[in-house]
């Protein structure tokens, strides 16, 4: 009898969950699994034809000294532009839950550059960013030749790590300001009752209280700067100089798109798949640890 | 983003007007052309298709631009795997290899042959012809939109250091730029190094001086072709430009840095650039007021024989699995691009060269060339006809070469960088780029070129 009521209740149960599974099947499996095939073969982009070469497409990538840069490249960027926009964020955050004059104006301001589509906000800072023509002319008027991001590898990676950041600290901003509001005022007031500054507040109650916020962004400012930094490269670089921008989801869309190399680019597509998983497997196991959920 | 956007648009826009191609009686046959041309380009190219239109009753074409040429190349694959591909397609000279082994096309030549048009192959301008024609010769898609580089020259400037003719040797362009420099000019030559100046600084320069830019003729003889690059005269050209770079003597111009090479030359910033004849009416369009310049043909390095320069732009291909209708009506269309009235046009609103010897008697018979803003195009003329083409002047058949002109770009950056040495950077640019050219051999295994 009661096994009757289980079954039932399990064909009930996939029934409401088999409109869900088909979608995930056919707009990520379905899709993933093909890139997995033709990341095996070498695929003639007119559909020609192909041939199985196995882990091959692998192999040359992972030997391609272009390859290794393009992922420290890679890694530089997610690095330096989740500090900064995790950062900034979090201080304006700070400083707009203390309800400082102006505070609710900053609250709508803030959010803005999150709305603001990657390739139309890339534009806007390659004219800032001009070194002749735009703001940082006036710096290369001081310092002849100090900003050069058409030639100097070093000053592209900050330009797009400045675009990047700036469109997420508006992201970060809105679920930061949540988290410290969230927090009871009894305990900020306590604290304050018993002699304790500004910082010393946020170090030892706001901050261990927001930690699951923390984390959160984290996982995902460096999930998004692996793949949302494509169309700030695409604008304001081209992967340039010198490779020197080439970020892995830019290699990938040159590679497939431009080069044609279908194949090549499905192999890199996995493999940036591969190291979002590893990292976020290695930011659960790590860094969660030091979390603290209510 | 706004590929995938052009992309599905373009998917709509092609099943949309397959849906429209039913034949009713008495109907015009439908059938798609896609262009990679955008700006003021496309609305030149929606004129010529109205102007088909309007020339007969039986057929229409419908017109789209994709935005780029990289675009309308991706997109027109995407719909081919679909099934839903444009009869029409215009691609860029580099992706002739790419179109050429695809399997996907139908020879120019047969389909007019098979509906009753006679084109006279012989017609075409050598240097043009043969950078889309088979290694036999025979025409597999129709010339379109061409061009060639030529050198712009600032008048005054020269005036200024005593010059009234443009220099003609490498060694005079270093003297004068030299003298430019010491007569107060602040850049007196723009260059970019990009993937895309692989054209002017790479591609032209190896034709002019009868250089290989790869073995196996520049890739017509076979697939197994490698780049050579770096043991030609390129290595000393670039060593040069790198030189005059060091000395102030050029100046890095692109957009990415505020003003790209052409808007320096027609503000007068800059002195020399080198850039495409279709610049030609752009240049004359936004110049400074009453600035002088010309154009002149590319120069050469002393005691070198010049060749033809090579051809630039794109060729109209027509697809396979269309029906015979909408063949009959391709035909049309490519018959009605061929006229030399409609070469007038097309050269009168772009900045493009006539590609027939018989249109570009046409322009001169109708006084095209004699007055500004059009004169000096003839130079481009001048510069692709300056010889028979050899068997390295005739054009470059290689493989992904987008992807060997990004890595040109790439290493030429490096080079200017002083990250690596000259022949460094082109050793590398060799090694990358016979990668990928192994990579396209083996792509089409068992496969020659035509």
């Amino acid at each position: 009898m009661e096994k009757r009521v289980t079954f039932s209740r399990w064909t009930i149960g996939i029934l409401f969950a088999v409109p869900q599974l088909l979608l995930i099947f056919t707009f990520f499996y379905w899709p993933a699994g093909q890139a997995v095939y033709w990341s095996l073969t070498l695929q003639q982009p007119w559909g020609g034809g192909n041939i199985w070469v196995g882990l091959d497409n692998f192999r040359s990538i992972l030997s391609n000294a272009d390859y290794w840069n393009s992922i420290s490249a890679s890694l530089i960027f997610a690095g330096i532009s989740t500090g900064l926009a995790m950062f900034i964020a979090l201080v304006l955050a700070a400083l707009t839950d203390r309800q400082l004059a102006g505070s609710r104006l900053y609250r709508v301001v803030l959010i803005w550059p999150y709305g603001i589509a990657a390739p139309a906000l890339a534009m806007a800072f390659r004219f800032i960013l001009a070194p002749e023509a735009g703001f940082m002319a006036v710096v290369n008027q001081v310092w002849p030749g100090f900003w050069d991001p058409g030639l100097d590898g070093t000053d592209a990676m900050a330009s797009i790590i400045v675009a990047f950041s700036w469109k997420y600290v508006g992201y970060n901003f809105i679920f930061f300001l949540a988290a410290f509001q969230a927090i009871p005022r009894s305990l900020i007031e306590a604290a304050a009752m018993d002699g304790s500054g500004v910082i010393r507040r946020f170090w030892d109650i706001q901050f261990p209280l927001i930690t699951p916020t923390i984390f959160f962004l984290l996982v995902i400012n460096i999930t998004e700067s692996f793949q949302d930094s494509f169309g700030i490269v695409d604008i304001m670089t081209s992967g340039g100089p010198a490779n020197a921008t080439n970020l892995m989801v830019y290699k990938i869309y040159s590679d497939g798109f431009k080069g044609l190399d279908y194949s090549g680019a499905a192999a890199q597509s996995i493999i940036l798949m591969l190291l979002i998983v590893v990292l976020t497997i290695f930011q659960f196991r790590f860094i969660e640890r030091r979390v603290h959920y209510r | 983003m706004s590929i995938f956007k052009q992309g599905l648009a373009a998917l709509a826009a092609g099943a949309f007007s397959i849906a429209l191609a039913q034949p009713a009686a008495a109907e015009p046959v439908k059938f798609d052309f896609w262009f990679g041309l955008s700006g003021d380009l496309a609305r030149v190219v929606d004129t010529l298709c109205k102007n088909f239109n309007a020339s007969q009753a039986d057929y229409e074409v419908v017109c789209t631009s994709q935005g780029n040429y990289d675009a309308t190349l991706q997109n027109t694959i995407a719909a081919f795997r679909a099934g839903k591909q444009p009869a029409v397609v215009q691609v860029y000279d580099v992706g002739t290899a790419t179109m050429m082994l695809s399997g996907a096309y139908k020879p120019a030549d047969k389909l007019m042959e098979e509906n009753g048009y006679k084109i006279d192959y012989a017609d075409y301008f050598p240097g043009i012809a043969r950078y889309y024609a088979t290694s036999k010769g025979e025409m597999l898609s129709f010339p379109f939109n061409s061009s060639t580089a030529l050198m712009y020259w600032n008048k005054d400037a020269f005036a200024k250091i005593g010059k009234t003719e443009a220099p003609k040797t490498w060694e005079d362009v270093g003297a004068d730029l030299q003298a430019m420099k010491d007569a107060g000019y602040e850049c007196p030559m723009a260059i970019n190094i990009s993937a895309n100046e692989s054209w002017q600084l790479m591609e032209q320069f190896s034709a002019i001086h009868n250089q290989p830019i790869a073995t196996k003729n520049n890739g017509y003889d076979g697939l197994d072709a490698r780049l050579e690059v770096n043991k030609t005269k390129f290595v000393q050209y670039v060593t040069d430009l790198k030189k005059w770079y060091d000395a102030g003597l050029i100046k890095i111009k692109s957009k990415d840095l505020g003003q790209d090479m052409v808007q320096a030359f027609a503000s007068g910033t800059c002195q020399v650039i080198m850039t495409s004849v279709g610049d030609h009416g752009t240049v004359g369009k936004t110049q400074k007021e009453g600035m002088n310049w010309d154009v002149a043909e590319l120069p050469v390095y002393a005691g070198t024989e010049r060749k033809n320069s090579l051809v630039g732009g794109a060729s109209l291909w027509v697809l396979s699995g269309k029906s015979d209708a909408e063949y009959k009506g391709a035909a049309a269309f490519l018959n009605f691009i061929h006229d030399p009235k409609t070469a007038l046009f097309w050269s009168t609103n772009t900045g493009y060269i006539p590609v027939t010897k018989s249109g570009f008697e046409y322009m001169k018979g109708q006084g095209f060339y004699d007055k500004a803003p059009y004169k000096g195009r003839e130079t481009a003329i001048a510069s692709l006809t300056a010889s028979e083409p050899t068997e390295i002047t005739r054009g470059i058949r290689l493989g992904n070469f987008t992807q060997i002109r990004a890595e040109f770009g790439t290493q030429m950056q490096a080079i200017f960088a002083n990250k690596v040495s000259v022949q460094e950077g082109l050793d590398t640019l060799v090694k990358n780029g016979d990668a990928i050219l192994d990579r396209f051999q083996q792509t089409y295994p068992g496969k020659t070129l035509p």
